[in-house]
């Protein structure tokens, strides 16, 4: 974990960098800007949350660092280059999982390690998989279909395939929304698990303001849109890594949850003025 | 053991045998044999049914072919086309056994003189003209497949084809094979002048013209298919920078597997229907010229021996489609539930 003094050297020159990015959609009555202006530097190694109330446009914002939404105004910049289509420096886990059903867990991620490893040869690229979905822990369920996964084994699944590719940027799209809390809990835990050996820097959009204070670095607070942008951030300095118990003992931890939950409330109210 | 059974024999379309087993195997006996009667019973008398009301109804029509048969001797005639098949095939092993004797007695003679092998040459039996019907109609709609599949693909992937190529096809969808045939006809007669032995010019005709007419559901399907793609598999695609042929292969295909053999089966039955018909026209020697054969013959038994065509022509759909559906229900998948 960088001091805050590097951090902020670091942040003059981000590893990611949201600038001015702004995203209209067209209505009968002219465009509407669904996002306007969000601005956002990221660090490299960081853990990033975005928050926000649903249709916020929080996961557009995702969607657009991964290359799969173009905006309209601004941009994304990753390592001093602007991104414009999507590409395997950058995993993707969506909230569905979105994994073939017509292929094993093992040939999910293959096939996605086949793109990023051409030279290797078949049996290095089949290791690197299995490596992976056993650090999901799915070491016994390599080949069995994906049809015949429960939803949390696919979610699982979908983040060996999204580290497997071993990229720079991890990009989450509300990755555990349609999990029951229990396996949510269990896959935030394999989630930082992974992300503390590998400490790639990592960018999820979540509903879950105790998920985001347990996983990330700093927690982006959005405003509600139309013409969305960065309200806030919170940072969060619970040492790593982290245990859930001892971050909820934390005595930090209930003022940083009354700050999001204050943020969210205000703003569905419509009251903009809170930022910062 | 059990439910692996059962599991095969309802996607081979044995579905309705299910019960016995389970009912053998000593499951609730009432529930199955409930099932049983549904099943197997309730079909079994609606035909029953069916055969009383046709032998009554067929008897009170003259035609000038006679009484209208019914199905006695609808029954009478399959024994005689058996027959007829039996006999042919005496025939040609007799034919063949006298050739290679005379051959044997030429050489003897004269070594040096070469033996003569002449093919045997009988009339079509009814099995024969079965085979043909098959050929004629799987070659039409292999034609039709290779055509339809890829360019159904293409256009699903691409909206600008698909909007190019819709109003040939709802244009060309709705005509019948009867039109399309004398067009077939003059087209392969000019082109193919001098016919091989092993491809009649009428078998390429009528095949032509059953994958003209069954080339269309394919092609829809397969194109409402790929464009209906889960957009979260496009945008894996699009995340890992698949190459055009490994999206195609490993994503497009895979995904609308079902859609297309939706697709296929239709096909095969629109082929199977319109083969009769380009048949009966273009004489080639399938089941619909013997239909044709039948009828401009007007003998006392042509009117039954048409319904065991008829009967045929209906079980050999039937077969064909249950092969489809069974071959449909293997490539599908459970998509994501969302």
């Amino acid at each position: 974990m960088p001091e805050p003094d590097s951090m902020s050297m670091e942040l003059l020159n981000p590893f990611l960098h949201f600038t001015d990015t702004t995203k209209e959609y067209p209505s009968p009555n002219g465009p509407i800007a669904v996002v306007e202006g969000f601005e956002l530097r990221i660090a490299k190694g960081e853990f990033i949350t975005i928050i926000g109330h649903s249709g916020c446009g929080k996961s557009t914002m995702l969607m657009v660092a991964a290359g799969l939404n173009k905006v309209s105004r601004g941009g994304v910049i990753l390592q001093n280059r602007l991104i414009e289509e999507p590409g395997p420096d950058r995993g993707v886990v969506f909230q569905s999982p979105s994994l073939f059903p017509w292929m094993t867990a093992l040939q999910n991620v293959l096939i996605g390690v086949d793109q990023v490893r051409p030279n290797d040869s078949h049996k290095e690229r089949v290791a690197v998989c299995k490596h992976y979905l056993e650090r999901v822990g799915l070491g016994d369920s390599l080949n069995k279909k994906a049809s015949e996964l429960s939803i949390g084994m696919k979610q699982r699944v979908s983040l060996a395939r999204a580290f497997a590719l071993k990229p720079k940027l991890l990009l989450l799209d509300e990755p555990f929304g349609m999990l029951d809390s229990l396996t949510r809990a269990d896959l935030q835990e394999i989630l930082l698990d992974i992300w503390n050996t590998e400490k790639i820097t990592a960018l999820m959009v979540t509903h879950d303001v105790d998920e985001a204070l347990y996983l990330s670095d700093r927690v982006v607070m959005m405003t509600s849109g139309p013409r969305a942008h960065v309200g806030n951030i919170l940072k969060v300095n619970f040492e790593r890594p982290r245990n859930k118990q001892e971050v909820i003992e934390h005595p930090d931890y209930y003022v940083h949850r009354g700050t999001l939950i204050g943020f969210l409330e205000s703003e569905s109210y419509g009251d903009h003025s809170v930022a910062a | 053991m059990k439910n692996k059974l059962i599991r095969v024999l309802s996607i081979a379309g044995f579905g309705w045998f299910t019960p016995v087993i389970r009912l053998a195997t000593g499951e609730d006996a009432n529930e199955q044999i409930r099932e049983i009667l549904l099943r197997i019973g309730v079909p079994v008398m609606t035909f029953a049914i069916f055969l009383l009301v046709w032998n009554g109804a067929a008897a009170g029509i003259e035609t000038n072919l006679g009484r209208v048969p019914g199905p006695a001797q609808v029954l009478e005639q399959v024994r005689s086309l058996a027959h007829e098949y039996k006999e042919e095939r005496r025939k040609e092993v007799e034919f063949y056994k006298i050739q290679a004797e005379k051959n044997a007695a030429k050489l003897a003679a004269n070594p040096s003189e070469p033996a003569k092998n002449r093919k045997f040459t009988g009339k079509p039996t009814y099995l024969d003209q079965i085979f043909t019907s098959l050929r004629t109609v799987f070659t039409g709609f292999l034609i039709a497949s290779v055509i339809a599949v890829p360019l159904g693909i293409l256009c699903g992937l691409s909206r600008t084809l698909s909007m190019a190529l819709t109003p040939l096809i709802q244009i060309f969808k709705p005509v019948s094979p009867v039109a399309w045939l004398p067009i077939v006809t003059m087209i392969v007669s000019s082109i193919y002048v001098v016919p091989r032995e092993w491809l009649p010019k009428s078998y390429i005709i009528s095949s032509v013209t059953v994958s003209l007419c069954c080339l269309w559901p394919s092609l829809i399907n397969t194109s409402l298919g790929v464009a209906s793609i889960d957009k979260d598999y496009l945008n894996v695609a699009r995340v890992l920078k698949l190459g055009f042929f490994n999206k195609i292969f490993k994503i497009v295909i895979p995904s609308s597997l079902p859609y297309i053999f939706a697709g296929l089966r239709i096909s095969l039955g629109v082929g199977w229907i319109v083969l009769i018909a380009s048949e009966m026209l273009s004489q080639n020697p399938g089941l619909g010229k013997f239909v044709w054969d039948e009828f401009q013959n007007g003998s006392s038994q042509s009117l039954a021996r048409i319904m065991v065509a008829v009967f045929t022509i209906g079980i050999i759909g039937f077969i064909l489609d249950r092969v489809m559906v069974t071959l449909h229900s293997l490539v599908s998948y459970t998509p994501e539930t969302h």
